[in-house]
């Protein structure tokens, strides 16, 4: 009898030590591994459902592109979980949470320069300005893609407001910082403000956009709020996010990445599967919403429309 | 208390059930749509660090056990081992699948191109022969002494992993840091050890 009660409490304090260890790898994983959040409660994108160009048709129809057999809108849920914003965290499904709480007010985008007319928008001064919508590619640097309906304006738009003098060459951006609403940014590893530049027949291509939405949405603040950088063609982190300053100078602008690293950034970062990152291929990306990985296209799909651009340069030398 | 808890066979069977939970939690996420925008790039990081937290687990056990002069840990250490090795299947598993569809000469393709790939699978490759050899019968039939040689090429392991994690971060170092001062630590508590004998 005394046996078969030791036998039971021993039996007892077992289940107990499976459980709470149990218990412990579970919590210890999900703190490492939070489920995936799914806070987009519309999923805007059945209204788009069978569009076949990615452009809108307020420009030339030469600037509309066949879509590829797998592709489609991505998902507006993935679109605002799945951001590339070190200044709030360096991991792509934090971003949205570490940024929720910061508030957009008194926002000023100064554009100045090389430029007859300096301009300083305030909110109420960009909301106004006409907006088109443009579905394009979206091409990261780690090789993951998306297509993403943006509202916005052509930069060249902004750009021909403030009358560029000649000598303006290039076109110089700087994200908004504050340390205080970013305390992440300290463990990015690059330097901030984030910085990027374009050559001024670059920022001046129609395909060049600044947006200001998505999904017929404002940008959330993960996605670039109040406004930021579209460059189809190129990798995704040349579309600058929250953007503060436009500069049109004479000189080529440094820019964040290529001054992290300058082996493995430069500073045209044109989508290009025949010239690789050194540590990984360009050659293919990951839709996202696939499982497989697809080619990815030269200029990434814009061939056509910007490749006349670069006729004179060796893009293996400006990667 | 102790005596309830000392049954080898028990141990045994936590260090079974909780080895498994992440893999449960990892097929469970993935089916569930739990995994974000990029399951494969979650599904393939995630059996990769899983993994190598079982190899520092592994390599620790023997420190931990001697300073906290707990003897019985060392027991466990083969199954940790064990654990981490069918973690990496699990991680090469699925970067074959998601991002190579299973394409034999694509993978040899990348292991010649790419060094974080070969770094990664030169780590696979030293584990497969502490894998078969980790029973006792191996044990036998190799011999004590040449057993004990074959299994230091652990050590070399981490190093070879820590590197592999480093090449695929693009800024932020944290993570592949953190291992690295964790395996620092391991190996030279191991070392400050043989040189005190």
């Amino acid at each position: 009898m005394q046996d078969k009660k030791k036998e039971n409490l021993r039996k007892f304090i077992q289940v107990i030590f499976y459980s709470l260890s149990a218990l412990f790898t579970f919590g210890l994983y999900r703190y490492f591994r939070p489920t995936s959040v799914n806070n987009a409660d519309v999923t805007p994108e059945k209204i788009y459902d069978n569009r076949k160009l990615y452009l809108a048709k307020s420009i030339d129809e030469s600037f509309e592109v066949e879509k590829t057999a797998a592709e489609q809108l991505t998902e507006y849920k993935h679109i605002i979980n799945y951001n590339n914003f070190y200044e709030f965290s360096t991991d792509k499904a934090s971003v949205a949470k570490e940024a929720a709480n910061w508030k957009i007010n008194d926002w000023i985008l100064e554009i100045d320069g090389l430029v007859e007319r300096p301009l300083r928008l305030n909110l109420i001064d960009i909301y106004k300005i006409e907006l088109e919508e443009r579905i394009y590619r979206f091409r990261c640097v780690e090789g993951w893609a998306m297509v993403i309906p943006w509202l916005g304006f052509p930069l060249a738009k902004l750009i021909e407001k403030t009358r560029p003098l000649p000598k303006a060459q290039f076109v110089a951006f700087e994200s908004y910082f504050n340390e205080t609403v970013m305390p992440n940014a300290k463990y990015a590893g690059i330097s901030f403000p984030y910085i990027e530049g374009l050559r001024i027949d670059e920022a001046l291509n129609p395909l060049t956009f600044l947006a200001t939405g998505l999904y017929k949405k404002n940008l959330l603040n993960q996605n670039g709020a109040p406004i930021r950088l579209v460059v189809p063609w190129k990798y995704g982190f040349k579309s600058i996010k929250s953007i503060t300053k436009i500069k049109l100078v004479e000189q080529q602008p440094q820019t964040t990445w290529s001054l992290a690293n300058p082996s493995e950034y430069g500073f045209y970062s044109n989508v290009n599967p025949n010239v690789d990152h050194p540590r990984w291929s360009q050659k293919r990306e990951r839709l996202i919403g696939q499982t497989g990985l697809q080619d990815t296209l030269m200029f990434n799909g814009y061939e056509k429309q910007v490749e006349k651009m670069y006729n004179d340069l060796d893009l293996t030398k400006y990667f | 208390m102790s005596t309830y808890l000392s049954d080898f066979n028990f141990q045994k069977r936590v260090l079974w059930l909780n080895g498994l939970i992440p893999f449960l939690l990892l097929v469970f996420d993935l089916l569930n749509k739990n995994l974000g925008a990029n399951p494969a790039e979650a599904f393939i990081r995630t059996s990769g660090v899983v993994s190598i937290v079982f190899l520092l687990l592994t390599l620790g056990v023997t420190p931990m056990a001697k300073f906290f002069n707990q003897h019985w840990l060392i027991r466990h250490r083969r199954w940790l081992g064990l654990w981490c090795f069918y973690y990496s299947v699990i991680h090469l598993a699925s970067y074959s699948f998601f991002d190579k569809a299973f394409k034999f000469n694509e993978i040899i393709e990348d292991i010649g191109k790419r060094p974080f790939i070969l770094l990664g699978f030169l780590g696979f490759l030293f584990l497969i022969p502490l894998a078969v050899t980790s029973s006792n019968t191996m044990i036998k039939k190799i011999g004590t002494k040449r057993w004990k040689k074959l299994h230091t090429l652990t050590y070399w392991i981490a190093p070879v992993v820590v590197s592999h994690y480093f090449l695929i971060v693009k800024s932020d170092f944290f993570y592949p840091q953190l291992f690295a001062l964790l395996f620092s630590i391991v190996l030279l508590y191991r070392l400050v050890i043989k040189f005190k004998n």
